[in-house]
This record gives structure tokens, C-alpha cells and sequence, in this order.
């Protein structure tokens, strides 16, 4: 789950992380007095949207009068952002964050992720802040310096010390330093956060440690101990048929092709989508209907769909095991008889009770093209959207 | 011989009187798996279809000798039970519950470091040895004793894939799912070490998918001198960056953990990569002929 950055640096200040002061704001009007609110002669209007790269979209502008903040305020609300992680479509502006303007000595990169191979959590710290640390890892990673948090997510003094000493800030600076990559990792673990980052993490001219950004990604498998996380969550960046696809336990990830699909199991459905994209044609989504499938959730799959315009043909993939191809072949007829099914429908299934799931599909009068593999399903439902 | 379970596999159920474990816990008997024990607290003392069932792993394994956890439990208790089960000193540790929160997993790896107990998964279909053991969610009538040994990420692309092989009279020794969360108990590396030194295996087929390293390290592995042929299959070539397929590791980040640089790790490492599942059956028979 991802959440905005006035929302992560909300969370660092609550572990004593510090960051440049500021609010949030949803209207031209709301950011002229945000900035007289924070005084000073120097502001940073910055865009509220969940995708990075938003300094290289033009998304955080600095204005230096209240005319000009109003009139920054103005380009970017209501408007559509462009970065290089948002794709040619953009994303709509809702609200501002604005920050008094920070004068900096030197910038630096924090952050915590989880190390796959190692199952550990893991600080990187560099001191060349702003970059994309992706970008650094790969053309210089010795400029990284890595530490391991503990099992329980502290990160010890001395390794902390360790990395303050590798990315060589004064002496006066320390602590300050020190401290901040501490509450990180603490933030990062008593969070449960899949990613907690800063970048940049600025010295300031006076010495100060500020958050100059955050980013932070939530792990939803632990939404259970965060109540608060209800509250968090922006679903307007969300994409409704993914968030009803999910209050359906499905699992669901538009894409941009034609041939919608419904698969059990989340590697058969990449491998579905796999299978049709090797024979020139494009999935409209990724759709996962999970282990325990029932009657239900296959006519909720199924309405969504039905729902999304682009797609001219659907194929269903099911690989029984503990799912039987006969309550699937219900549950798509049981569905397909409430609704008018425009686009034809192609379904594959194998394993347990197969037979009696074809059957059932042949009899039903729908029109409903059995396949006994996965490729001549493919090959059927390419043909079938070509046509 | 095949690896990690077998005839003397004994299992003990967590959360055997759960909907979900009582039901597979049925099935692992069906299939002729060993199932010796359940636990359930405050259900000690009770039999659950025959199976006695303890409040606690400790007197499960004192009493009945268990030497395998086949764990069930919801995921918000899950790691406790993984741990618990650490703690008993269970050889081997198969957790098939989905979604457990990432940083339980942190203190599961740390503590499995400092013991000997093997864990698969979790969020996986589970451990089977056709004609031997069950110990997992998977349908048994689709596998067939033999030769080839298999390790997946996933579990019905793992049927498909395990049914072209038994089609083509390609029997398997051991099924391995390792589990689809960014954090598990045992790698692609890990099993193929077992599958080395496991006489019934003549070659291995590795079914990735997008996220991670794990099959890269596995490259790394079979580069260095791998004594059986290797096959592979990587499902999600087609997915897009950022967005998590399903599985809560199958994600691109940063623009790492793309199908193709896997496809590529392990083509430099001399494993024949398929393009589609059916063609990794295909693959094998020309690799063990």
C-alpha cells in the first residue's frame, strides 16, 4: 500500500525525525495562506500523487512571493502530472504540500528495504541524495553503504556510527545523523513498511538533519495490526476496478490489451497472459481468483470483466486441484445467465472433475468455446479477438 | 530416495481442526501420508478423525514422534507457529499460509539461522514425493513417481507443468513448492542442492517468475558446476513494472526482477529456458534421453 508523502513525513516526525515545516493543502486560495501561515520569504509547493519522479515532471516548484505561490498553485492543482513513473496518462493533482524553503548544505540518501536473499531488513545510505538509488546501485555501488537492521529492527548505534563515518559528515552533524537513521529503521519496522525512504535526507546550513522527502510502502499483509491504516489509504489513486476487484478477494491488474482473462493461481495467470502476448496479442488484465474459488467469486470475475470496454473476447484458464472444473463451470454459467455476455468466451479446464465441467459448459446453451489446453485456449481466444 | 519427505515423514497438522487444515489434513491421509498428530489450543486431549490432537507442538512431538510441521494457521498467528516449531526442533517446517506480514518473516529467517530446521514457504502449495508423502495443498492424482525434480515459486502453474510431465511418462521424485512471498524459508538454491545429491533426481525443472533474485541466484549455482541437466520456465514476461502479480513477491521494482534478465541468468548458465510451460516437459525428455 502506498501513501503520500505529507503522510510518511507525518509518520518520521512521530519518531522524531525532523522535516522542513509545512501543510497540505487542496486549493490555490489554501496554499497562499499555508505559505503566510509559515512565513519566511521562500516556498516549496510540492504534488501529492503516489508516483515518484515527480521533480523531473515538474511537479515540486519553489516560489519566492505569495503571488507566485498562488500562481504555481494554480498551474498544478486539478491538473494532470506526468512522470516518469506515472506513464503517458499522468496523474491528477488533488492536493499541495507547502514547505518553507530549506537551505542546504549537503544532501544524502536513506533507506530501508527488505533484502529478499538475506531476509533481512537492510539501510542503504549514499551521499548522493536526489539520485534514484535504483540508478545508483546499478552505475555505482560501492557508493552505497549497506547495514542490517536486527530481527526485531533496531539498527545498533555502531553500525549507525558506521555509516555516518562512511558518507563522511562533520563531526557537529553527527549525532544528529545518527539518530535520524535510527528512527528510520524503528519507523521502517514498527510500521511495517515494505520500503521506508528519504531522499534526499539534507544537512541544512545551520547542521540540522531534515527529511527533505519520504516515501513509504505499507505491507497490506499487515493491515490487521493497523487500524489506523483505514485512514491512510487515498483510494481516489487507486484504480476502482483493482480496489472492488480486491473487496472480492480477487486479484486484479488492468493492463491494455483485449483479451480479458480469469485464471486460478497467480503464476498460471502471468503465465496465461505470457502465453497469449507470445502469440501477438495483449491480456487486458492480470486476474487471479485465488486457491479456494467459489460460485461467487467467479460471477464477481466475471462482471468485471464484462465491465471494461476494451475487451472482445475472455478466457478463463483454470487448473483444478482443490478447485473442481465442475463448481467453476457452474459458477460461469450461473454468471453468464444474469448478464448479457457481449464478447464470446473461450475456457479451458484441467484437473479435477474437468469432464464434468465441460459437459456442463456444452450444455448450457451458452456461447462458450471449450479448449482442452492452455495453448489451443489461447490460440482460440487470439483468433476470436482478431475476428 | 527423493528429497525432504517420504515413508518415514510423520506430519503434525497446525490448525488441523480448522476448515481449511482439517481438509487437506484429510486429503495428505488419503494420499498415504503419515499424519500422527494435530495441534489446536485448547483441543488437546481430543481425536480429530482419529488423529490425537495436542494443545501444544512440545507434547505432539513428545508423544507421537512427529518430525515434520505442516502448518495452516491463519496468517496474523502464522509466524508464531513457524517458530514454535523452530523451537521443538522440527526438521522440516511446510507453511502454507498465505499473507503473513513481511517483518514476522524477518524474525522466522533469524531464528531458522541459528537451527537446523528446514522451512518451505510459506504461501505455497507445499512438499510431495509421488507414492511416498503428500505434506501440502496439491492435487496428488497429477503426479507420478520418477525422475525429475521440481521447484516453483507457484502452485497451479506448477500442475500444469507437472501434468505435461506425467503425460510424457516424466515421473517426478520431489515437488517442491518454495512459496511466492518476497521472504521464504528456502530458495531455488537451497533444493537444488538436496536434488544433487538425491540419487531418484536426474534433473531438475525450476519454475520462476518475476521478482527478487532468487533465480539468478540459482543461476549462480548450477554456473558454478551443476551435476544434473536443468530446466526452466519464468511466468511473467508480460507484466508490466511496479505492479504486484498476485503474489506479494512477484513484483518489478526499480526495474529489476523482469522475466527477461531472469530468462538470460539463467541461459548463461547453461539451463534450458522454455518459452511456454508446455515446452519445459518437452525440454526435459530431451535433456534426460
Amino acid at each position: 500500500m502506498n501513501i503520500h508523502e505529507y503522510q510518511a513525513k507525518e509518520i518520521l516526525r512521530n519518531y522524531g525525525i525532523k522535516t522542513p515545516r509545512g501543510k497540505t493543502v487542496a486549493t490555490p486560495q489554501g496554499a497562499v495562506e499555508a505559505a503566510l501561515d509559515l512565513g519566511g520569504e521562500g516556498w516549496v509547493l510540492k504534488a501529492q500523487i503516489h508516483a515518484g519522479g515527480r521533480g523531473k515532471g515538474g511537479g515540486i516548484r519553489k516560489a519566492g512571493s505569495l503571488q507566485e505561490v498562488e500562481k504555481q498553485a494554480s498551474s498544478l492543482l486539478g491538473k494532470k502530472l506526468v512522470t516518469p513513473q506515472t506513464g503517458p496518462e499522468g496523474k491528477l493533482v488533488r492536493k499541495l504540500l507547502v514547505e518553507e524553503q530549506i537551505s542546504i548544505q549537503a544532501e544524502l540518501y536513506a533507506g530501508v528495504i527488505l533484502d529478499r536473499s538475506s531476509g533481512q531488513a537492510v539501510l542503504l545510505a549514499s551521499g548522493s541524495g536526489g539520485m534514484e538509488i535504483e540508478a545508483l546501485a546499478w552505475e555505482r555501488p560501492e557508493a552505497i553503504c549497506r547495514q542490517s537492521l536486527e530481527p526485531w529492527g533496531e539498527l545498533p548505534a555502531h553500525r549507525a556510527r558506521r555509516v555516518c563515518f562512511e558518507l563522511g559528515v562533520p563531526n557537529e552533524v553527527r549525532p544528529r545523523l545518527q539518530g535520524a537513521l535510527q528512527a528510520l529503521c524503528r519507523a521502517f519496522y514498527q510500521e511495517d513498511c515494505t520500503l521506508a525512504e528519504i531522499n534526499p535526507l539534507v544537512v541544512t546550513t545551520s547542521g540540522e538533519v531534515l527529511a527533505l522527502d519520504a516515501k513509504m510502502n505499507l505491507d497490506e499483509n499487515a493491515a490487521f495490526r493497523h487500524p489506523a491504516w483505514a485512514d491512510l489509504r487515498d483510494p481516489e489513486e487507486e484504480d476502482p476496478v483493482e480496489l472492488e476487484a480486491a473487496r472480492y478477494g480477487l486479484s486484479y491488474v488492468k493492463l491494455n490489451g483485449t483479451i480479458g482473462c480469469m485464471v486460478n493461481g497467480a503464476g498460471l495467470a502471468m503465465a496465461t497472459m505470457d502465453v497469449i502476448k507470445g502469440m501477438g496479442e495483449e491480456p487486458a488484465n492480470f486476474l487471479d481468483v485465488g486457491g479456494g474459488v467459489n460460485e461467487e467469486a467467479v460471477a464477481q470475475a466475471f462482471r468485471i470483466l464484462m465491465s471494461e470496454p476494451k475487451v472482445k473476447v475472455v478466457l478463463v484458464n483454470i487448473f483444478g486441484g482443490i478447485v473442481r472444473g465442475d463448481v467453476i463451470a457452474k459458477g460461469i454459467t450461473s454468471a453468464a445467465s444474469k448478464m448479457e455476455v457481449r464478447v464470446p468466451l473461450v475456457v479451458r479446464l484441467a484437473g479435477t472433475h474437468a469432464r464434468e465441467g465441460k459437459e456442463i459448459l456444452q450444455s448450457s446453451g451458452l456461447r462458450i468455446q471449450v479448449a482442452d489446453t492452455m495453448r489451443e485456449a489461447a490460440q482460440i481466444a487470439v483468433a476470436l479477438g482478431r475476428s | 530416495m527423493a528429497v525432504l519427505v517420504d515413508e518415514k515423514t510423520r506430519v503434525v497438522v497446525h490448525g488441523i481442526t480448522g476448515k481449511e487444515g482439517g481438509f487437506h489434513a484429510r486429503q495428505c491421509i488419503n494420499y498415504g501420508t503419515k499424519v500422527v498428530a494435530g495441534v489446536t489450543p485448547g483441543k488437546g486431549g481430543t481425536l480429530w478423525e482419529g488423529v490425537p490432537v495436542f494443545d501444544t507442538l512440545s507434547r505432539a512431538v513428545r508423544e507421537t514422534a512427529a518430525n515434520t510441521s505442516l502448518i495452516f494457521v491463519p496468517a496474523p498467528f502464522a509466524a508464531d507457529s513457524i517458530l514454535e516449531a523452530i523451537e521443538e526442533e522440527v526438521p522440516l517446517i511446510v507453511c502454507i499460509t498465505e499473507g503473513i506480514p513481511a517483518r514476522d518473516m524477518l524474525q522466522v529467517k533469524a531464528a531458522l539461522k541459528c537451527s537446523n530446521s528446514r522451512l518451505i514457504g510459506p504461501n505455497c502449495p507445499g512438499v510431495i514425493s509421488p507414492n511416498k508423502a503428500k505434506v501440502g495443498i496439491m492435487p496428488g492424482v497429477i503426479f507420478q513417481e520418477g525422475a525429475v525434480g521440481v521447484i516453483s515459486r507457484s502452485g497451479t502453474l506448477t500442475y500444469e507443468i507437472v501434468d505435461h510431465l506425467t503425460r510424457m511418462g516424466l515421473g517426478q521424485s520431489t515437488c517442491v513448492g518454495i512459496g511466492g512471498d518476497p521472504i521464504v524459508g528456502s530458495s531455488f538454491a537451497d533444493i537444488l542442492q538436496l536434488f544433487a545429491k538425491d540419487p531418484q533426481t536426474r534433473g531438475v525443472v525450476l519454475i520462476g517468475e518475476i521478482g527478487g533474485s532468487a533465480e539468478e541466484e540459482a543461476a549462480g549455482l548450477v554456473k558454478e558446476g551443476y551435476p544434473k541437466p536443468v530446466a526452466a520456465f519464468i511466468a511473467g514476461q508480460s507484466a508490466p513494472a511496479g505492479k504486484r502479480m498476485g503474489h506479494a513477491g512477484a513484483i518489478i521494482s526499480g526495474g529489476r526482477g523482469t522475466a527477461l534478465e531472469k530468462m538470460r541468468a539463467l541461459e548463461e548458465a547453461g539451463i534450458a529456458v522454455a518459452k511456454t510451460p508446455e515446452s519445459v516437459a518437452e525440454l526435459v525428455r530431451g535433456a534426460l534421453s
